[in-house]
């Protein structure tokens, strides 16, 4: 009885208007990259895949693609690399300066993306006078992918005993190959999370990445730039309907692997 | 590591040789030391070389006149000067940290039920009621403004809905290119992200409190009042500072949906960098922002710590 009263609450009407409120426009693109029509008003003029079609032929849009696509692997790759070291020193080791390091590396997150971009773009243009590039690209999205990465491993490392590496180095191992044989492989689903958070950010990264591109494009700056081309948008909303899906796919994953094996203590894991 | 040996063979004088025990523990800490070293080394590059020398090159190119010539390379506070005297600066910043502060309410009125229901009142499909939520969250922002620009727009699917279901007989001008459509948006934006760092506070607080204040008689309503919610305030104040801070920021959503009346400071940050190429007055316009951003995270650090800002 209880049960069945409980599921129209107050509470849960809210909760499901809320979602339905936050995937109706995330839907209402996938639905208009449906639509047989240049424009994207009601009422609906039927279903097509013409614009995946012309997706497939648009060269630049896929060039830009294939370009987020590098430029999020390996920053992600460095970023998760870097931050599971530094998530480790930090919850395994103390040191002096732990305070101003932490601190230091929280600083990405809570600076606004276009002070980070504008800074970046000085360093890059006035300070040193290098040619933007992806490869710089790259290298500032590890930046922004830091804090995330250190948090998510951190938390991991904090769900499991130091008893483990002690009895490993009590057996004689020594502090790398400990590092190696048991705490990587016990971070190994966070370091997955890691990375794939890392990941959905730098490939829709906008704000800061546009200040500091040259002629190569991300995807985020390449479809921001379509908006001036009203006949284009069928087509970018294709591109994005095609995002939208592999991200929700990889998110997904990045939050069961979160919660591999915490499912007692999965409360400090959650956020 | 060779700094550990030479220590160790380092030739003492008969009154200063440590004893065996002491030799033992400086070794192990020269050791960690030399592991730390190691394992912070490339994030410490990394912040230094992208994060902070970047930002000292701000500073420093705020206190000139021009960019590049090296006339323009003499140190002056004229940019200081023009920011505190052009009154249209100040405007913008001021609306800014207005419209932020707007939007970071709503999101977080607006997330709390949200937050709670998830908390308390899921059971066991919080998990998968959590997934749900994120999944927004993380969809492209890029995206997600255009969705709600193509929703707005006067030729758009919210005026072309509203003419073919009747209710409305001609287009309605005023949806987009406004601070209410940048607000809007944000807040649509926002909301997924101001609800989770209070659904964990919210996770962490005992039931036995509430269950205790029940027993003694209090409402479910004088319970929230005196119990839940001042115990939830560090979310809701990590909450408030994860949507306030960005959107100080933001040039993207304004420059989409705003139109001239909905500009924020970011956008006249971009324009002086893409557009009038003062890029010395850029530096102290986010310089300033930077400021006012980080006030109030610093004037709430005595409430919230860092750290714990940072698992939300």
């Amino acid at each position: 009885m209880q049960e069945k009263q409980r599921l129209l609450t107050p509470g849960a009407i809210y909760f499901w208007a809320t979602v339905l409120f936050l995937y109706l426009p995330i839907l209402l693109l996938v639905l208009f990259s449906l639509n047989d029509s240049v424009l994207l008003a009601f009422p609906l003029k039927g279903l097509t895949l013409h614009w995946y079609q012309e997706l497939l032929e648009a060269g630049e849009m896929l060039q830009a693609a294939q370009n987020s696509l590098v430029v999020g692997v390996i920053s992600s790759l460095i970023a998760t690399a870097i931050g599971t070291m530094a998530a480790i020193a930090v919850t395994r080791l103390n040191f002096p300066g732990r305070d101003v390091f932490l601190s230091i590396a929280a600083v990405p997150m809570i600076t606004p993306s276009i002070v980070l971009g504008v800074a970046l773009l000085i360093l890059f243009r006035q300070t040193i006078n290098l040619p933007l590039s992806l490869g710089l690209i790259t290298l500032s999205h590890v930046v922004i992918s830091i804090p995330t990465t250190m948090l998510i491993v951190m938390a991991r490392l904090a769900g499991f005993s130091k008893n483990l590496e002690e009895a490993a180095m009590d057996l004689g191992a020594n502090y790398w190959v400990t590092l190696w044989r048991v705490i990587l492989p016990l971070s190994l689903p966070a370091l997955i999370a890691a990375f794939l958070t890392a990941f959905t950010a730098s490939f829709d990264e906008y704000a800061m990445t546009t200040l500091i591109t040259g002629t190569d494009v991300t995807l985020p700056v390449y479809l921001y730039s379509l908006l001036r081309f009203p006949r284009r948008l069928p087509v970018a909303l294709s591109m994005g309907s095609v995002i939208i899906v592999a991200s929700a796919i990889l998110i997904v994953v990045a939050e069961w692997l979160r919660r591999v094996d915490f499912r007692g203590g999965a409360k400090e894991e959650t956020a | 590591m060779s700094a550990e040996a030479d220590v160790v063979r380092r030739p003492s004088g008969p009154d200063s040789e440590p004893t065996p025990r002491k030799r033992v523990r400086l070794n192990e800490q020269l050791r960690t030391t030399g592991q730390v070293g190691v394992m912070i080394a490339p994030t410490t590059l990394w912040l230094f070389f992208l994060l902070v020398l970047p930002l000292i090159m701000m500073t420093l190119l705020s206190f000139r006149s021009g960019s590049f010539t090296a006339e323009d390379s003499a140190f002056t506070l004229s940019n200081y000067q023009r920011f505190l005297q052009d009154a249209s600066f100040q405007r913008l910043m001021l609306r800014s940290l207005w419209v932020a502060l707007l939007v970071a309410l709503y999101s977080v009125v607006l997330a709390y039920p949200l937050a709670y229901y998830l908390a308390f009142r899921a059971k066991r499909r919080q998990n998968l009621l959590l997934t749900l939520l994120i999944i927004p969250a993380w969809t492209s922002f890029l995206l997600r403004v255009l969705a709600w620009r193509i929703i707005l727009g006067s030729d758009g699917m919210l005026n072309s809905l509203l003419l073919l279901l009747g209710l409305t007989q001609e287009t309605l001008p005023i949806l987009l290119y406004s601070p209410t459509a940048v607000i809007v948006t944000l807040v649509y934006i926002w909301i997924p992200f101001a609800a989770l760092p209070i659904y964990v506070n919210l996770q962490r607080i005992d039931l036995g409190l509430l269950e205790g204040a029940a027993d003694l008689g209090a409402t479910p309503i004088q319970a929230f009042m005196r119990i839940t919610l001042p115990l939830s305030m560090p979310g809701i104040i990590a909450a408030l500072l994860f949507v306030f801070i960005p959107t100080v920021g933001e040039y993207v959503t304004p420059a989409l949906v705003g139109g001239p009346s909905g500009q924020l400071i970011g956008n006249i940050i971009w324009d002086q960098f893409a557009r009038a190429l003062n890029w010395p007055m850029g530096s102290v316009l986010s310089l300033m922002m930077l400021v006012l951003v980080l006030l109030p995270l610093l004037l709430t650090s005595r409430l919230v710590r860092l750290s714990g800002l940072l698992e939300g």
